[in-house]
């Protein structure tokens, strides 16, 4: 692989834990679930009425006076990316256009993005007065539709939904001219972000990426198809709190959020030169995916997972017993738990029995394209504090489970963590970060 | 090292292709109906489009996976996009010789080191079922949705494999299963830049060690009453419904929009040591690849074209050419009048007085959006490989204002090394290849 070494700089986090990184650390240790009962919507018609909301946001205070019109562009996974991006970029001491024009000290050129984005679903209210505007004897009327009804909808209304726009938005606020890309991995995308991002500086394209991923996923249509899939649990509004039990006995099925991580991630040189205070570093990386046609996700065995580990391992120049931490994907439909489980076995083998195992989901919920994006950053703040907190809603493990899940906290230094996570598509990806170490 | 020469790093070649777009679906047959600047485009059959301002398109005709592979049906459930990525990549893995044909390939490739890319787009929801539950569920005195309506409706009338199966990650896992593929699969979907993004990043996975063989490319079809909606909403689109054969036009002085089309490109990538082990035969070679963002807005290109310039810049470096060392460039050309005009400065801002060549295929093909980029990278290959510039079909009248030395209507033989293929995404994000003749 390539030599220049990549390190964790900034970070920024909108999660059902609240509006920041610090907000979502505090709620992790503190053991609050984000999940909760629907508002965004009446989700009574569905068998899941659950979901890991984002609290109410002024989406004008995290823009720039310049750019506040463009706000209207901005469908709720691009806020959300937009919100995390600022506050990435202020913690990491780097000054765009956005934060002060007066002292920028970046150069625009070098500086990129790598996002992760989901499939941004359509806002039915938006365009319902067109397909209202088009009805003939009761039915909706294709040519009417094509002659009258599209008029109604609004002419930018594309841009809003094109799974690129989270990184050009956060591009254009920030002046980022470098290496840009948008991953559409879904689950995976926040980890294959980081991934390549840290790839582009190693290359000596870039000095810095903004890496992670973001996802609006609590709204009817992405409710309607997980709960086709089966994915979304069905646990009743009052028991919220104990509704996503990851690798329990009594796991039910995922519940669906909305977050958005993003990490500053910069040349170690760079950051040094700049005497930037430096959170960890990203020692390796390594996706993996299924290829059975009998399950369009994990196969039974987690080969993809355990493949992505593997990968990380070499990548990094390290083993299972150089793991302190493991944050897994977690997601608490039984038959992914099961199939991660085993993955994560194979590739630790004897030596998953001394590793802590800290699933975040039941607190952060299933976020997509921003989960493992946002698990990353908690493993940033664990080795920055030397510290996790109980895993919840393990009462029970399931049966087989050898992984050691932390049913209580644990305060000791964590120098590499390892986090991975895998699709219903079969892709699967492996990140370790581990504290600084110096040039 | 990041800075230093790159003369040490693993060459990159093709050694495979296949493609699916509006002239055909086999790339001798495509190849052909470019160099005879012919038109995929004619009357919109996959939705009753005769009320929109657009009627016309550049549609796959006459598809049917079946006639690819022998048991086709672990991909019959793809989206339409989708089985045209499978019937893409047989061919390509055919050529290439990737054993998709048994259960324990003898090809020499280890899976665990076989890599996917793919700039894929999202598939269509059911849009009869999809319209029809707006309509029912919208109080438009009220201006309201009733979700528990809406929600019965939709569950009873959506599919759950049709959903899953709309998702921009999918295609991976087709091809995944087609293959056996066990490497890095990744999906990225920056708009109509996607694909030549994909093919850019597969490269670097293959010189940084990632893998040894990337099947990179990309699939999308926004043929559908949403996508077309939203492009003429956005008035992206040629409106010339008088003669859709001659509508896609560009650097035209008539152009008035682009074509849009639907379709697929897949390229086998690979170590030159792979190919050489396994007596691969060698296409061409890719030696450079950039990426930007023009950091601008999300609705126009900067007017100084800094983006694309800066990507053009970037691929020649990577590749340590100069401009005066390509041959040809296989533009964007989309027919807008935005991009022509805007490409054209940012060529002249590379290649100064010097007149290379340029045409767009795009004129023959229409815009696949995110499959654009592969299926005219292979268009590239098949230039260096007959050594004709293939014409830009439809460009009967050069816009007056643009001064380039645009190949009209007939492809013209040249002495073809070096390749240039730029390709410029919706939001700003630019990305450029740069191909050799392998020798």
């Amino acid at each position: 692989m390539d030599d220049r070494r990549v390190v964790i700089t900034g970070l920024g986090a909108v999660s059902p834990l609240g509006l920041s990184a610090d907000a979502m650390w505090k709620g992790l240790l503190e053991g609050r679930c984000g999940i909760g009962p629907i508002t965004a919507f009446d989700p009574s018609g569905f068998p899941c009425k659950l979901a890991g909301q984002v609290e109410p946001y002024r989406i004008q205070e995290f823009l720039p006076k310049a750019y506040r019109k463009a706000a209207k562009l901005m469908s709720r996974d691009i806020e959300l990316a937009v919100m995390a991006a600022d506050m990435a970029m202020r913690s990491s001491g780097l000054v765009t256009r956005a934060i002060d024009p007066e002292h920028v000290n970046i150069d625009p050129p070098r500086f990129g993005i790598n996002l992760g984005a989901g499939l941004i679903s359509c806002d039915l209210v938006e365009i319902a007065p067109a397909v209202a505007a088009s009805i003939v004897d009761g039915g909706f009327d294709i040519h009417k539709w094509g002659s009258e009804g599209m008029q109604l909808v609004p002419p930018l209304w594309l841009l809003k939904y094109l799974p690129n726009m989270l990184a050009c938005h956060v591009s254009i606020i920030h002046d980022l001219q470098g290496p840009s890309n948008s991953i559409t991995s879904a689950e995976v995308s926040g980890a294959c972000a980081v991934a390549e991002g840290r790839d582009v500086i190693a290359r000596g394209d870039a000095d810095v990426i903004l890496a992670g991923g973001a996802e609006a996923k609590v709204n009817p249509m992405v409710m309607m198809s997980q709960c086709l899939q089966g994915r979304a649990t069905t646990c009743p509004p009052e028991d919220a709190q104990i509704a996503c039990r990851p690798f329990d006995q009594a796991a039910s099925g995922s519940v669906f959020g909305e977050a958005a991580g993003l990490m500053v991630l910069e040349a170690l040189d760079h950051a040094v030169g700049r005497g930037a205070r430096i959170l960890a570093e990203v020692l390796g990386t390594g996706e993996s995916c299924s290829a059975s046609a009998r399950v369009p996700g994990l196969e039974p065995d987690g080969a993809a997972v355990r493949i992505a580990i593997e990968k990380a391992f070499e990548d990094a120049g390290l083993g299972p017993t150089d793991i302190d931490l493991i944050i897994p994907h977690g997601t608490a439909v039984p038959y992914e738990d099961q199939a991660e489980a085993a993955g994560i076995e194979g590739a630790f083998g004897v030596h998953i029995e001394r590793v802590p195992v800290w699933p975040t989901k039941s607190l952060l919920s299933n976020t997509g394209a921003a989960a493992a994006a946002i698990d990353m950053i908690a493993g940033v703040y664990a080795i920055v504090h030397g510290m996790i907190p109980a895993a919840r809603n393990l009462d029970r493990p399931r049966e087989g489970c050898r992984l050691q899940i932390n049913t209580r906290p644990i305060a000791r230094p964590f120098r590499r963590v390892l986090c991975c996570c895998f699709t219903f598509g079969g892709q699967a990806a492996a990140v370790i970060i581990g504290r600084p170490t110096g040039g | 090292m990041a800075q230093g020469p790159r003369q040490h790093r693993r060459r990159v070649v093709i050694t495979g292709m296949g493609i699916v777009c509006p002239l055909g679906h086999d790339v001798a047959t495509v190849w052909k109906a470019v160099l005879a600047g012919a038109s995929g485009a004619d009357w919109i059959t996959i939705f009753d489009a005769s009320t929109y301002p657009t009627k016309f398109d550049a549609e796959v005709k006459g598809f049917d996976l079946r006639g690819f592979l022998a048991d086709p049906t672990a991909h019959l459930t793809g989206n339409r996009a989708c089985q045209f990525a499978v019937a893409a990549a047989v061919q390509a893995c055919r050529q290439a010789g990737i054993d998709i044909e048994t259960n324990d390939p003898r090809d020499g490739i280890d899976r665990k080191r076989l890599g996917i890319y793919l700039g894929s787009g999202e598939g269509s929801v059911d849009n009869k079922t999809f319209f029809s539950a707006i309509a029912q569920s919208w109080d438009q005195d009220s201006g309201t949705m009733d979700w528990v309506r809406w929600a019965r409706i939709a569950l009873e009338s959506q599919d759950p494999v049709n959903t899953r199966e709309q998702e921009p990650h999918m295609p991976s896992w087709h091809i995944a299963v087609l293959t056996g593929a066990r490497g890095p699969a990744r999906s990225c979907l920056t708009a109509c830049a996607a694909s030549t993004q994909a093919v850019g990043e597969a490269m670097m996975m293959i010189r940084s060690g990632r893998a040894d063989v990337v099947i990179a490319g990309g699939c999308h079809s926004m043929i559908h009453p949403m996508g077309v909606m939203g492009f003429n909403r956005l008035t992206a689109l040629s409106t010339k419904n008088e003669d859709p054969r001659t509508a896609s036009r560009p650097f035209s002085g008539t152009r008035d929009g682009f074509v849009i089309g639907e379709g697929a490109g897949i390229l086998v990538l690979e170590s030159l040591e792979s190919a050489r082990r396994r007596g691969a035969r060698v296409l061409a070679e890719i030696v450079g690849y950039g990426t930007s963002a023009d950091a601008f807005r999300v609705t126009d290109m900067h007017e100084t074209g800094r983006g694309p310039i800066q990507a053009m810049q970037a691929a020649l470096k990577d590749a340590g050419l100069g401009p005066e060392q390509i041959d040809y460039i296989n533009a964007h050309g989309t027919g807008t009048i935005e991009n022509d005009q805007i490409e054209t400065l940012a060529i002249k801002a590379v290649f100064g007085d010097r007149r290379v060549p340029v045409s767009s295929v795009k004129g023959a093909m229409g815009h696949l959006i995110a499959a654009a980029g592969a299926a005219e990278i292979i268009c590239c290959v098949m230039a260096l490989q007959d050594q004709l510039i293939p014409p830009t079909a439809n460009l009967y009248d050069v816009d007056s204002r643009l001064d380039l030395d645009y190949v009209p209507l007939r492809p013209r033989p040249a002495r073809l090394v070096h390749i240039m293929k730029e390709s410029f995404g919706f939001g700003g994000q630019n990305n450029v290849v740069i191909i050799k003749r392998y020798q």
